[in-house]
């Protein structure tokens, strides 16, 4: 596991502060390649900012992180080379709206991989087919449906073939019926292998892909496992209050 | 409801009653009353007698006639004033190829470069054969319009750089000057700002430096616009949703590239309307050049009846005026309203999901 090759991402002893709110509180964590990780928790326990950290849209303020075996700094080049390999999904969708599906898709293959246009073209339409909304390419994100919006962002992402994913809440601004059309898509991207970092909860989708799952609350990571142990065994008196909620809650 | 029904009717023929009045005069002092020509005195100059017996209630048109030449162009030497009229002609072309969208292309601003090269040849000349004109004898129309176009076209860009300076995070000093600057500037009259340009510049200024008091209007103007403009593009931004620039980010586009592709193309389109409105402001405010001793277009139009045989003609050259003005914020409505027709957000049309 701590095989230097084999590692997708560590964190070590990672803090961050807003002001004087301790929002990360000491985040230990190693995710091997291929893995694919589902974390929740309850709102404001600082899923999303972990998660930021990755791709540096937050920034750490003590602890180490690295990416790929890079370390995460302020040094631009290694940011870069960081975020073209880390593709991210965000709960608003965060589509360009000025630019076509298509034009969404080539961006930055084009702007930050050097792609030609025609190839660029050509691997947005492979992942467009892939989440399954090849006909819309030519439209523009606002005229799209929530789900389908959201199947673009994740196309979008692929398109630069990260080596690793992250998901912030990509199914909770959607409509119910909206719902699985995005998780099928991500199971399937799960089975190709990709290391997946997924805040969500969705259960099924939890129990079905992912090898770990970990369950934060309050800066911490409370508890962390397999889903059948964390969802049906879980220990902290916290986790059980948190599965509570959410089973009887939606 | 009853009450509206019988007001609604009454008010409408009143407008009606009072616009037809309106007109009524405007056209007997414009039309029926007005002089046409004039009879030459002894030396062969317009015998102005018969305007002065019609003023107050019939229009002398002989006066432009007779001034519109140095009203379009003041005191540039007669002979050569089909240079500035060509510069006019280039202006309008220029304006009207920015008005078709099939013309909007990178090369577009070519054609402006080219252009503006080609005013600067037809206006100073001192080249292939043209006798040199110091700015100090241009005049008229192409003044107001170079003071227009140029400043704005320097002032917008500036206005850009100064609205992301503002937003710079993790760069204080710079968001600092930026804030100074336009707070400086618009605390202050554009009427002291130019004549700081004109008196107390050259104080401060080696003497070596004696650049023109047009150059320095220009300059004071572009300060001026580009402080009135970094905030409306500052308005774009701040109204751009934070998911944008994350977003361009997370796809590992650099500040300049998200900056160029996505966040100024949305936060521009959303301002096109205050953005020409500003635009229409300052091409009026040109007009303010007058009090520094600039021969605008307004400024002729003023001298135009200050010749004793002429005076009390003001009304029609006033009307002149504004009819140019007039066409010229047209022509930037239009471009604006065009604009925004083309680049207005695709809207949210629901459809059944394939
Ligand atoms: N930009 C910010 N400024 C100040 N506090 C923030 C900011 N973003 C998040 N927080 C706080 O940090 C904590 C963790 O937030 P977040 O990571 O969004 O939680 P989660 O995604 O688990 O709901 C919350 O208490 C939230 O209020
Ligand atoms: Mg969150």
């Amino acid at each position: 596991m701590n095989d230097r090759a084999e590692t997708a991402i560590v964190f070590e002893d990672v803090h961050k502060w807003y002001g004087k709110v301790h929002v990360l509180r000491g985040l230990s964590l190693t995710v091997a390649r291929g893995e694919r990780l589902v974390i929740c928790g309850p709102s404001g326990s600082g899923k999303s900012t972990m998660i930021r950290c990755i791709n540096r849209l937050e920034r750490h303020e003590k602890g180490r992180i690295l990416v790929e075996n890079t370390e995460l700094s302020d040094e631009p080049r290694a940011l870069a080379a960081i975020r073209r390999e880390v593709g991210m999904v965000f709960q608003s969708f965060n589509l360009f709206p000025h630019l076509s599906v298509l034009d969404n898709c080539t961006l930055a293959p084009i702007r930050v991989r050097g792609l030609a246009r025609a190839d660029a073209e050509a691997r947005a339409m492979e992942y467009l087919k892939r989440v399954r909304i090849p006909e819309q390419a030519r439209k523009y994100p606002p005229q799209l449906s929530g789900g389908q919006q959201q199947r673009v962002a994740i196309a979008r992402a692929l398109c630069m073939q990260p080596k690793i994913m992250l998901f912030d809440e990509p199914t909770s601004a959607l409509d119910p019926e909206m719902v699985r059309e995005v998780l099928d898509v991500m199971i399937e991207l799960a089975e190709t292998g990709m290391t997946m970092l997924c805040v969500t909860h969705e259960m099924g989708f939890a129990r079905r892909v992912a090898d770990r799952v970990l369950f934060m609350d309050q800066g911490e990571i409370v508890e962390s496992g397999p889903p059948q142990d964390i969802f049906d065994r879980p220990r902290a008196a916290r986790l059980r209050v948190f599965l509570d909620q959410i089973l009887h809650h939606g | 409801m009853n009450a509206r029904r019988l007001v609604s009717p009454l008010v409408t023929l009143a407008l009606v009653l009072i616009l037809a009045d309106v007109a009524w005069h405007f056209f007997s002092w414009a039309i029926w009353h007005a002089v046409w020509t004039l009879p030459e005195n002894a030396s062969h100059a317009p015998n102005t007698d018969l305007c002065r017996a019609a003023l107050g209630h019939g229009a002398c048109w002989p006066v432009i006639k007779e001034k519109f030449r140095f009203i379009l162009f003041g005191f540039y030497p007669y002979d050569e004033q089909w240079r500035p009229a060509l510069v006019i002609l280039c202006f309008v072309v220029l304006f009207g190829l920015s008005l078709a969208p099939r013309w909007w292309r990178p090369s577009l601003l070519l054609v402006w470069v080219v252009a503006f090269a080609l005013i600067g040849v037809l206006m100073w000349g001192g080249v292939l054969g043209l006798a040199f004109v110091a700015e100090d004898q241009w005049g008229g129309l192409p003044i107001t319009l170079i003071l227009a176009t140029l400043g704005l076209a320097a002032a917008f860009p500036l206005a850009i750089l100064v609205a992301l300076a503002r937003r710079a995070e993790g760069l204080p000093v710079i968001r600092l000057l930026a804030v100074a600057y336009v707070e400086l500037i618009r605390g202050v009259p554009l009427i002291s700002l130019l004549f700081m340009s004109s008196v107390m510049l050259p104080l401060f200024l080696p003497p070596a430096w004696d650049i023109d008091k047009l150059i320095r209007a220009q300059l004071a103007f572009v300060l001026f616009a580009g402080a009135y403009l970094a905030e409306v593009v500052r308005a774009g931004l701040a109204a751009l949703p934070r998911g944008q620039y994350e977003a361009a980010a997370a796809l590992g586009l650099s500040y300049a590239q998200s900056t160029r592709l996505i966040i100024l193309p949305q936060a521009l389109r959303q301002v096109i309307p205050m953005l020409v409105n500003t635009f229409i402001g300052f091409f009026k405010d040109t007009s303010l050049v007058l009090i520094i001793g600039i021969f605008d277009l307004m400024t002729t139009g003023r001298t135009a009846t200050l010749e004793p045989a002429w005076q009390g003609f003001g009304n029609e050259v006033y009307l002149l005026l504004a009819a140019i003005y007039f066409a010229f914020c047209f022509i930037m409505a239009r471009i604006s309203r065009t604009l925004e027709r083309r680049l207005a957000a695709p809207h949210r049309n629901i459809e059944e999901p394939a």
